[in-house]
């Protein structure tokens, strides 16, 4: 069993642990009253981050070097003065750009995702699309500019649009506006120069050297609400991950069904089964060792974003997306309605572990076979990760 | 002096602004948050964004004028001005 899972919600952070007696414990560990988009320990150094959404006072890094006994404020990322990007106008713009958008300057929408890359290495997902990333433990942060001038969004644009456009669109979690968002960041365990990076709503994106070029990983996906459903952008990846032991195994939950890759994101293929109820949903979650060995909590299609029927179920599979399981015992079967987001499912070992925005916290020891409900009145859960 | 008060919000991240009197040398809003960022580093990244526009959910009144300038924060802030910096209601 892992010892602490950091839960990041949207009144707090809080840590559950499970003694030696397997009685589970949980804490309110800070924030208390503040949004928490993202919760995770650093492996290399220790070092928890969190991701906060400030309802008033903007989106702010927070890190704690005792186990979140403590808090301070991190190093905060700023858009430069020239990060300008072209977004979907607003109701109450010309759009006066290509294709109707707008050029904006860039501010801090919303920090949604943390991972971690060689020791040192720390990147940041953000909304509007930019990716940050320190190699100083955090101490600074910096644009990664070759993403952020990438020709499916334009290129350059710092210095006007020109007859610029831009193939992203943007995700209604934007903090008001609408503007695409990063909310997967996967370094390969084998090569920190090897990135992907999910956008919604872009597609994937892989650099193999650190940051400095990037290209689509798109091939094999497929969406359902644009004319060409096989286009090379404007896809709505929901969350990518990798097998933590074979990196080769990389596995998508899309808004438009669930994709996996065993050639490194390569190529995709959609195994979405919708006569069991796998298709619409935000998370995944590979099995350390086994890439083929993939778990996800469905929702009932895109329009309704809740359980189907009523009932909540996690969905397995070990043959690689062919054939999936219903895991149901111990999760509640009538009138639950638990949406489970993005960045709310976990696993390390035999055991993984999900939160909802109803506030439940369900766990299992078992590679999902049963749950167990370990608290039921948190605030929304946004974030469920081991440490 | 303009004389500034905070909301009791903003001493969940600046406690060693709370229970004193804050007076700063200024004639601008801008001068009022640089002032209080030598006071508080981080602060004016609280009330502002990376631009230096006020954020949208803060507010500021010179006296009980709001400020009318939230981009560049030009409003005038007179010798004895009291300032005051509030959360705008929108939450839930």
């Amino acid at each position: 069993m892992g010892e602490r899972i950091l839960v990041g919600t949207r009144k707090g952070t809080f840590v559950i642990e499970r003694g030696a007696a397997g009685a589970f414990s949980t804490r309110l560990a800070g924030h208390a009253g503040q949004g928490v988009n993202y919760v995770v320990r650093d492996p290399s150094s220790d070092t928890l981050w969190a991701a906060l959404g400030h309802g008033h006072w903007g989106a702010k890094l927070s890190r704690s070097e005792d186990g979140g006994a403590t808090w301070r404020d991190a190093s905060q990322i700023r858009y430069p003065e020239d990060a300008r990007y072209l977004a979907p106008p607003m109701p109450d713009e010309s759009g006066d750009a290509p294709g109707g958008t707008t050029l904006k300057d860039a501010t801090l929408l919303k920090l949604w995702v943390i991972a971690f890359g060689a020791p040192g290495e720390v990147h940041v997902g953000t909304i509007p699309g930019g990716l940050f990333s320190s190699r100083d433990g955090g101490e600074s942060f910096e644009l990664c500019r070759a993403l952020w001038d990438h020709e499916s969004r334009g290129g350059d644009v710092s210095k006007g649009a020109g007859d610029a456009t831009t193939h992203w669109f943007g995700t209604p979690a934007s903090e008001g506006e609408f503007a695409p968002g990063i909310h997967s960041i996967v370094v390969d365990p084998r090569d920190s120069k090897r990135i992907l990076i999910a956008i919604s709503t872009a597609g994937v994106l892989e650099s193999t050297d650190g940051g400095a070029s990037w290209r689509s990983r798109t091939k094999g996906m497929i969406n359902d609400y644009l004319p060409d459903p096989t286009a090379e952008w404007g896809h709505d990846p929901h969350y990518v991950t990798i097998c933590r032991g074979n990196a080769d195994h990389v596995w998508q939950q899309n808004h438009a069904g669930v994709f996996y890759s065993d050639d490194g994101a390569a190529t995709w293929r959609h195994v979405s089964k919708p006569d069991v109820g796998v298709k619409f949903g935000f998370p995944v979650a590979v099995d350390d060792v086994d890439g083929k060995t993939a778990w996800l909590v469905p929702g009932k299609a895109d329009m309704q974003r809740t359980t189907i029927d009523g009932a909540l179920f996690v969905a397995r599979t070990s043959d690689g997306g062919q054939s999936w399981e219903q895991l149901r015992s111990g999760l509640p079967q009538t009138h639950a309605y638990d949406v489970v987001y993005r960045h709310a499912l976990d696993n390390q070992g035999d055991c993984l572990a999900f939160g909802s925005t109803t506030g439940n916290l369900y766990v299992s020891v078992d590679r999902g076979d049963s749950w167990t409900c370990v608290e039921s009145n948190l605030p929304p859960i946004y974030s469920v990760r081991f440490a | 002096m303009a004389h500034v008060q905070l909301t009791r919000h903003l001493f969940t991240f600046f406690p060693q602004l709370e229970g004193r009197a804050i007076e700063v040398e200024a004639t601008t809003v801008a001068e009022v948050i640089a002032e209080l960022e030598k006071l508080a580093p981080g602060i004016a990244f609280y009330l502002c964004d990376e631009r230096g526009r006020l954020r949208m959910h803060v507010n500021v009144f010179v006296g009980e004028e709001r400020v009318t300038d939230r981009k560049t924060l030009s409003d005038p802030v007179g010798p004895d001005a009291k300032v005051f910096v509030f959360q705008a209601l929108s939450g839930g």
